[in-house]
């Protein structure tokens, strides 16, 4: 090991940033925390002993031996401490590399399935052209899959890239709300925007912020059944731009509401009626808002509708 | 007839290209390694070059600045189409001289040979 490995070990904001951890679950952050433990302990040991143990060689005894189980214990602490911390980063990666593997033949499936749709290599039948619209609509649900699979080991092997710039949530919104109108007439959904005038622009990365409204608005058309309405509304609060997107739809269970933002969770009633997504829309939206420093939150009551809501930092 | 040198190990997209890109009428030249694919584009000078990056014998990348330190072709338009995102990726590829960098993954076959015909359009 050089010097400057060595160096770079007791960085340990760094070290703690390779596992994607918060301090208090990084290894060697809790390492550090274990020693100061293991000095204070022996102190107050030394202390209490010198005290009220009349022979000195008791004392250094009881000292040693507190030192030397705590400094066991502490090991064995911070050893499975990595351990799991390894074993989540290992796992993050094996999801990453499996997604990029899989792309390659997803393409191949996916411009395969395109080319003969297009009827460029012969005309094909109203029966087969249902069934290719199937293997395309398959194919792209899968890259949508993989994508958001991807997303989300890069969020938790903190290597989603967050680049700020200066921009209008009011045009971005607005723009997708043009890109989500042929989905919500189909859905025979109707949506609604309001913005209060003169909103300043926010710092954040457009197109992570364009995916979070994305995940939303589509939660919001898709899990309204039957007839209903979005509403989406821009404003400002404070040092914060507010955006809230209301919808009629079916509602989350109140019991349910606790696991709401959690990898893969979907709930019950929803599944009866979508049996498409992922399940990792919400988990990778709250993931984005957090690192681009707002916050973001939900309310909802089952068969009324949900409405979910983020704050961006104006600067 | 506009000439396509596309270089891609993959065949199964060797073959949909050579498909369309025949439709469309261009010829299509493949290679299936990033070696190959250098040697092709240094006798055969195509009008346009599709370039993976992740390719056996010779990455990607290589090909490209290979390309680009080569005076008889280093004017020929290279678009690379790849399923790597990293923004590192992207901005190496346009550093050394690409036209255009296509993420497979977003783009339908459509869209792809409207990028070919753009491209080759100058």
């Amino acid at each position: 090991m050089s010097f400057k490995e060595i160096l770079s070990q007791l960085n340990i904001p760094a070290q703690c940033r390779k596992y994607g951890l918060s301090l208090w679950q990084c290894p060697q952050f809790l390492f550090l925390v274990m020693g100061l433990v293991i000095t204070v302990s022996t102190l107050t040991a030394y202390a209490i002993g010198a005290r009220y143990v009349e022979d000195p060689r008791m004392v250094a005894l009881i000292v040693l031996l507190t030192a030397a189980i705590l400094f066991i214990v502490a090991v064995i602490i911070t050893n499975s401490f990595e351990r799991l911390a390894e074993a989540n980063r290992m796992k993050s990666e094996f999801v990453s590399i499996v997604s990029h593997q899989l792309r390659s033949p997803l393409s191949n499936l996916k411009w395969a399935t395109e080319l003969l749709m297009s009827g460029k290599l012969g005309k094909t039948e109203e029966k087969q052209t249902e069934y290719f619209k199937i293997l395309k609509e398959n194919s792209d649900r899968m890259g949508e899959l993989i994508k958001d699979l991807l997303i989300v080991s890069r969020i938790e092997t903190a290597k989603l890239p967050i680049k700020k710039v200066e921009f209008s949530l009011e045009d971005l919104v607005k723009e997708l709300i043009k890109e989500f109108r042929p989905f919500a007439q189909a859905s025979n959904v109707e949506i609604e925007f309001q913005a209060k005038r003169n909103l300043p622009k926010i710092f954040a990365d457009p197109s992570q912020i364009r995916l979070v409204i994305e995940n939303l608005s589509d939660n919001a058309i898709r899990y309204i059944n039957g007839k209903g309405v979005v509403e989406i509304k821009v404003e400002r609060k404070e040092k914060n731009l507010y955006l809230e997107i209301r919808d009629t739809g079916v509602g989350i269970p109140e019991e349910e509401q606790k696991y709401i933002f959690q990898k893969f969770f979907r709930s019950e009633n929803v599944l009866k009626y979508q049996t498409q997504g992922s399940g990792l829309g919400l988990y990778i939206s709250r993931a984005i808002i957090e690192k681009s420093g707002g916050k973001i939150g939900f309310k909802s009551e089952e068969n009324k509708g949900s409405t979910f809501w983020f704050t961006l930092p104006l600067k | 007839m506009k000439k396509i040198l596309f270089i891609e190990d993959e065949s199964a997209l060797q073959k949909t290209f050579g498909e369309i890109l025949k439709q469309e009428g261009y010829e299509m030249i493949s290679a299936l390694d990033g070696e190959t694919g250098l040697r092709l584009a240094k006798s055969e000078k195509p009008d346009l070059i599709l370039l993976d990056l992740i390719l056996p014998k010779m990455h990607g990348f290589d090909v490209l600045k290979k390309i680009k330190e080569d005076k008889e072709i280093k004017h020929i338009p290279i678009i690379v189409l790849t399923n790597l995102e990293d923004i590192k990726d992207v901005d190496r590829a346009i550093g050394l001289g690409a036209t255009t960098y296509l993420v497979k993954a977003q783009y339908s076959l459509e869209e792809i040979v409207e990028k070919i015909k753009n491209a080759l359009r100058g």
